[in-house]
């Protein structure tokens, strides 16, 4: 219990409380504040606008840096290409870590749904949409997983992801045979699956219908977070979760929920990942793991849980994005990109940390 | 109303039925036991306070009422028939609301969203059925209105977060959330702790209002003069258990001191 009389037990509680009202009287004295603090409210009450300027700098930085190669309409829709995959990762990543979690085991989840999905359509024979929906059940079920370990028996959510990870990843490998599935059979056998590569011409612009996708997918979770129950019991479970579950929230149920909904959306990035490589490979996708926590994380969300929101997860997306096609079109070795998304990481988290210190 | 209303079955001889009636409530932490055969009555709109010592054990035995905990032994009736909150929602269900010391309250999330935290509005219609969606507008109309009418307005705007509140700020936005909800019993666990001298009159005359509606409200306290300026019967927690309950009326306020310390023995002053 918190409890504030520690130091005053000795006296009777009766005199405790007597001598506490006294001093209770200035309650809301207004303090001056220094640009610098300033600065920090308005970071804590607009946490999506240190990832906007960061985005709004980045272009406008390799814009000045490389010119019209890299503010072409062409490039551009090259990133959000790019981006797709991080960013849907990003959304299920979103979900775990606004109930204070973490995931590791998106990337597996995600190939492993793929190849599911590919092999039971092309090798196996079934009808692409049960295939698909297999590839769907997978995910939601890789999810329960993730979510009766960390619910039922408590376990934290690194450790257990961690896990499965592995777990996931090897049925991936002994499912598939280690065999990739090739594109040219992919689009005999089961065009669906690579529908979401399909190009639309834009002015001038070349996107696929995976961005559209993918926006459609943010502006859902988007709606759901923000405008139904679910979603702020989703906020006030990695909030507090004590103080969730006094105010009469299931925090199971929501908990349990979100690991499901994770595992789903993993399994539509499976989707979008083989509309936009084509092929499905039980190796594709490497990178997805970490490079949604960096999405997430940039974007703003807090890894303790009850902040962050679906559009800086999209935004964090799209700074990954930009700072690798810039420091590519700048002639920049890639060991270089590796580098400076490692440190817009660092610098993500130590701003977190020095905006949750605000003052009240 | 006479607070003689109120008494015990006991003084007018007509068998009132306790609302809530728990009999030898046992919880134990390990080695430390917070409730040790706890007894506990509360009449159908009566304001009875809880009064003891640190560490008595108040807070765990309004916690086991509510739901927040399940003890290790012993009984609760409700209205006469047995119950097991198994969580705070299955003592919502019943009617039941409750302002914990610590508050319950998610720091990030915005006042209005906090007094309807757990049983959000939606929107009426399709929007709501099918599309789930919650009608923040009146929320937020519900929610200014219900702290204006708590004289706790001092906030800039209803959906600023609970956390740039002050501590008193938010034990008002905790009461006006059980005040507002509950429909049998309001339990409040130490609600003026943190709050002003206007602010704590504006809870006290809160309470009063509560019993009017018929609502039936246990107050834990350390302050003696709310105590017996509002309580109908006292119930004094010593040891994990009840040691006895008397009336404000039948006893002064270093009598109840000395009783909840254990500078005197209960026989000489039961009521
Ligand atoms: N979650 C817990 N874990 C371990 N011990 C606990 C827990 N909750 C309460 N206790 C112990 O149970 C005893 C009773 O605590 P409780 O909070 O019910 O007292 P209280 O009468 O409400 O005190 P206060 O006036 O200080 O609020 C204390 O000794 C406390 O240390
Ligand atoms: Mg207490």
């Amino acid at each position: 219990m918190t409890d504030t009389s520690g130091e005053k037990r000795g006296m009777q509680a009766f005199e405790t409380v007597l001598s506490q009202q006294d001093t209770r009287v200035a309650e809301f004295e207004v303090h001056a504040r220094s640009p610098l603090q300033m600065l920090q409210h308005f970071l804590h009450g607009n946490p999506t606008a240190v990832p906007a300027i960061v985005l709004a700098l980045g272009v406008i930085v390799f814009s000045a840096i490389v010119g019209p190669r890299f503010y072409s309409a062409f490039n551009l829709s090259l990133i959000l290409q790019q981006v797709t995959i991080i960013c849907i990762i990003g959304v299920a990543q979103t979900l775990i870590v606004l109930t204070a979690g973490i995931d590791l085991s998106v990337g597996a989840v995600m190939v492993l749904c793929s190849v599911i999905m590919g092999k039971l359509a092309i090798a196996v024979g079934l009808p692409v949409p049960v295939a698909f929906a297999a590839g769907l059940a997978t995910g939601a079920a890789c999810g329960a997983f993730n979510g009766l370990l960390v619910v039922r028996l408590k376990l934290p959510p690194f450790i257990v992801t961690l896990g499965t990870w592995s777990i996931f990843f090897s049925l991936n490998l002994w499912y598939s045979g280690a065999q990739t599935i090739r594109a040219q059979d992919v689009a005999k056998g089961a065009p669906f699956l690579q529908w979401l590569g399909t190009p639309v011409d834009l002015l001038g612009a070349r996107l696929t219908y995976g961005t559209f996708f993918m926006l459609g997918l943010v502006a859902i979770v988007w709606y759901v977070l923000n405008r139904t129950a679910l979603g702020r019991h989703i906020y006030a479970v990695g909030d507090d979760p004590d103080a969730a579950r006094l105010a009469g929230i299931r925090t199971d149920k929501v908990l349990f929920a979100v690991y499901v909904a994770a595992g789903v959306i993993c399994a539509l990035g499976a989707w979008a990942l083989i509309g936009r490589i084509g092929s499905i490979s039980p190796q594709a996708g490497q990178t997805a793991n970490l490079d949604s926590i960096t999405a997430v994380v940039i974007g703003g969300a807090s890894l303790f849980g009850g902040r962050g929101s679906i559009v800086g997860t999209l935004i964090g997306a799209l700074i990954v994005g930009v700072s690798r096609s810039g420091l590519a079109l700048s002639g920049v070795d890639v060991l270089w990109q590796e580098f400076a998304v490692g440190s817009l990481i660092i610098v993500a988290v130590t701003l977190d940390q020095w905006i949750r210190k605000v003052s009240a | 109303m006479s607070t003689a209303a109120f008494s015990t079955t006991a003084d007018n001889g007509a068998v009132r039925q306790p609302l809530i009636e728990a009999r030898g409530l046992v919880k134990r932490y390990g080695r430390v036991t917070a409730l040790d055969q706890a007894d506990f009555d509360l009449y159908p709109g009566e304001i009875l306070a809880v009064i003891g010592d640190n560490g008595a054990g108040k807070s765990s035995l309004i916690r086991a009422l509510s739901g927040a905990l399940v003890p290790d032994e012993g009984e609760i009736r409700f209205d006469g028939q047995k119950v097991h909150f198994r969580s705070p929602l299955d003592a919502q269900a019943a009617g039941i609301e409750t302002v914990y010391q610590s508050l319950a309250l998610a720091p990030g999330l915005s006042i209005a969203d906090n007094l309807f935290l757990g049983r959000e509005l939606r929107k009426p219609g399709m929007l709501g059925s099918v599309f789930r969606m919650l009608d923040r507008k009146k929320m937020q109309r519900m929610a200014r209105e219900k702290l204006t009418e708590l004289g706790l307005m001092t906030v800039q705007s209803i959906n600023q977060p609970v956390e740039t509140l002050s501590g008193g700020q938010r034990q008002g936005i905790a009461v006006a959330r059980a005040t507002a909800f509950g429909s049998r019993v309001v339990i409040l666990d130490e609600p003026t702790a943190a709050l002003g001298v206007k602010e704590s009159r504006r809870v006290l005359e809160l309470i009063l209002d509560v019993r009017r509606r018929g609502i039936a409200v246990v107050l834990i306290s350390h302050n003696m003069p709310h105590v017996f300026e509002i309580a109908d019967r006292i119930h004094i927690h010593r040891l994990g258990r009840r040691l006895t309950v008397v009336k404000p009326s039948a006893c002064t306020m270093s009598d109840a001191v000395a009783l909840m310390t254990g500078a005197r023995a209960p026989q000489e002053l039961a009521a």
